[in-house]
């Protein structure tokens, strides 16, 4: 049955190819755990982006029932957490994800980092696995702010403050961030819920596209 | 069966297993979503209270509009919420509590709303009319008759519930 729809499909748009070509490679020996354990460093990239995926799709879940909105925000998380059946998986996933994400992207950096894999061409594809790791920390930012509790509204002050640190623009950064330059209240916590779902994903995925048509054009680097 | 043992290659093996864990795992992690996304389809939603909402004794043969509120839970937002009832008494001295919304498309109808229909609910939407016991107009857009509210009596006062559909009320 799924053949036959399979084979339909392929016959029209030879679909084979284009699969083919994302899914099916070769894994060097080197980085196939099964050869040399200590292969299994090379597995940090891939978890990351399992997180990635857990985040996006638990992410998605969690604005069913969420309200950016200074009345309703913590409300809303209140409700979804006691009342919504596995509210409380899906936002554990989401919240714990969002610390283990940090830690797979930084086991990878670390692997990339010690084995040199960084080095000529590939310099430019470290280039954007770093602005992955920045994106990411600024996803975790924001994030930490929508739930609207204490912890999130006196972290997201703190944040503000150091915006105002930097020399010249600092003022203008955390009112840009903040949406007020005095409160950090309504406009901040929309703005932070925007740049949260939909402007940051947006460069993650972007990024995260090119880290891996590069990685797919290059090729892993070579055993040490 | 057969006697031929069934032969099943090393990449065979390898696939299944690949394919039964990934699925193990893509399972398990979209179960609670998905029981999160459909939650509200499975909520038992608690039952309507009946509300006090007239004195007997303003009741006539003439419908008249009653509105009342009831206090909403919606999630995590409470709030007040207006009801109407279009109440009157009919032949036999009963109470008839009809809802105002139209079974066209949920439009509010009022009694004798449109000076072309004397004696008739009327909905200004799309022209929808209704008999005086809430029976739909043939050849008009609405396709049932009005809702009734479930309704009781305790002192002299008429409570009002739910509002049902004829068929079930």
């Amino acid at each position: 049955m799924l053949q036959k729809i399979y084979d339909w499909i392929d016959e029209r748009v030879d679909i084979t190819p284009l699969w083919r070509d994302i899914a099916d490679h070769e894994v060097p020996e080197h980085v196939n755990p099964a050869h040399h354990f200590s292969a299994f460093v090379y597995c940090f990239g891939g978890l990351t982006f399992f997180v990635t995926v857990i985040q996006i799709l638990s992410g998605m879940f969690l604005t069913m029932y969420y309200v950016p909105d200074i009345e309703n925000a913590w409300r809303s998380v209140y409700y979804l957490q006691t009342e919504v059946a596995h509210g409380q998986i899906v936002r554990g996933m989401h919240h714990w994800g969002a610390s283990v994400v940090i830690v797979m992207l930084f086991l990878h950096t670390l692997r990339v980092f010690f084995q040199g894999a960084y080095k000529k061409p590939r310099e430019l594809n470290w280039m954007v696995g770093v602005s992955i790791f920045f994106v990411m920390l600024a996803l975790g930012l924001t994030g930490y702010l929508l739930p609207w509790d204490n912890k999130a509204y006196f972290a997201t002050q703190v944040t503000l403050e150091i915006a105002e640190g930097v020399p010249y623009i600092g003022e203008m950064a955390k009112t840009l961030l903040s949406g007020d330059p005095e409160i950090v209240g309504a406009q901040t916590l929309t703005r932070f819920f925007a740049i949260h779902v939909f402007f940051l994903p947006a460069a993650l995925f972007a990024l995260m596209g090119a880290h891996f048509i590069l990685i797919r054009k290059q090729g892993i680097s070579g055993p040490l | 069966m057969s006697e031929k043992k069934q032969q099943v290659s090393r990449r065979q093996f390898l696939n299944y297993t690949l394919t039964g864990v990934g699925g193990f795992m893509a399972a398990g992690m979209l179960a609670p979503m998905v029981r999160f996304a459909i939650d509200p389809v499975l909520q038992t939603h608690a039952r309507g209270e009946y509300k006090a909402v007239a004195e007997v004794d303003e009741i006539t043969t003439e419908p008249q509009r009653f509105d009342w509120t009831i206090d909403q839970v919606d999630a995590w937002y409470e709030s007040e919420v207006t009801k109407s009832a279009w109440v009157y008494k009919d032949e036999k001295d009963d109470i008839i509590a009809l809802s105002p919304v139209c079974k066209h498309l949920g439009c509010v109808v009022s009694w004798e709303g449109s000076g072309d229909y004397p004696n008739e609910f009327f909905c200004p939407c799309h022209n929808g009319r209704y008999y005086k016991d809430g029976v739909n107009v043939p050849n008009t857009p609405p396709s049932a008759p009005l809702d009734v509210y479930e309704h009781r009596i305790e002192d002299g006062t008429l409570y009002l519930g739910n509002a049902k559909p004829r068929g079930e009320a």
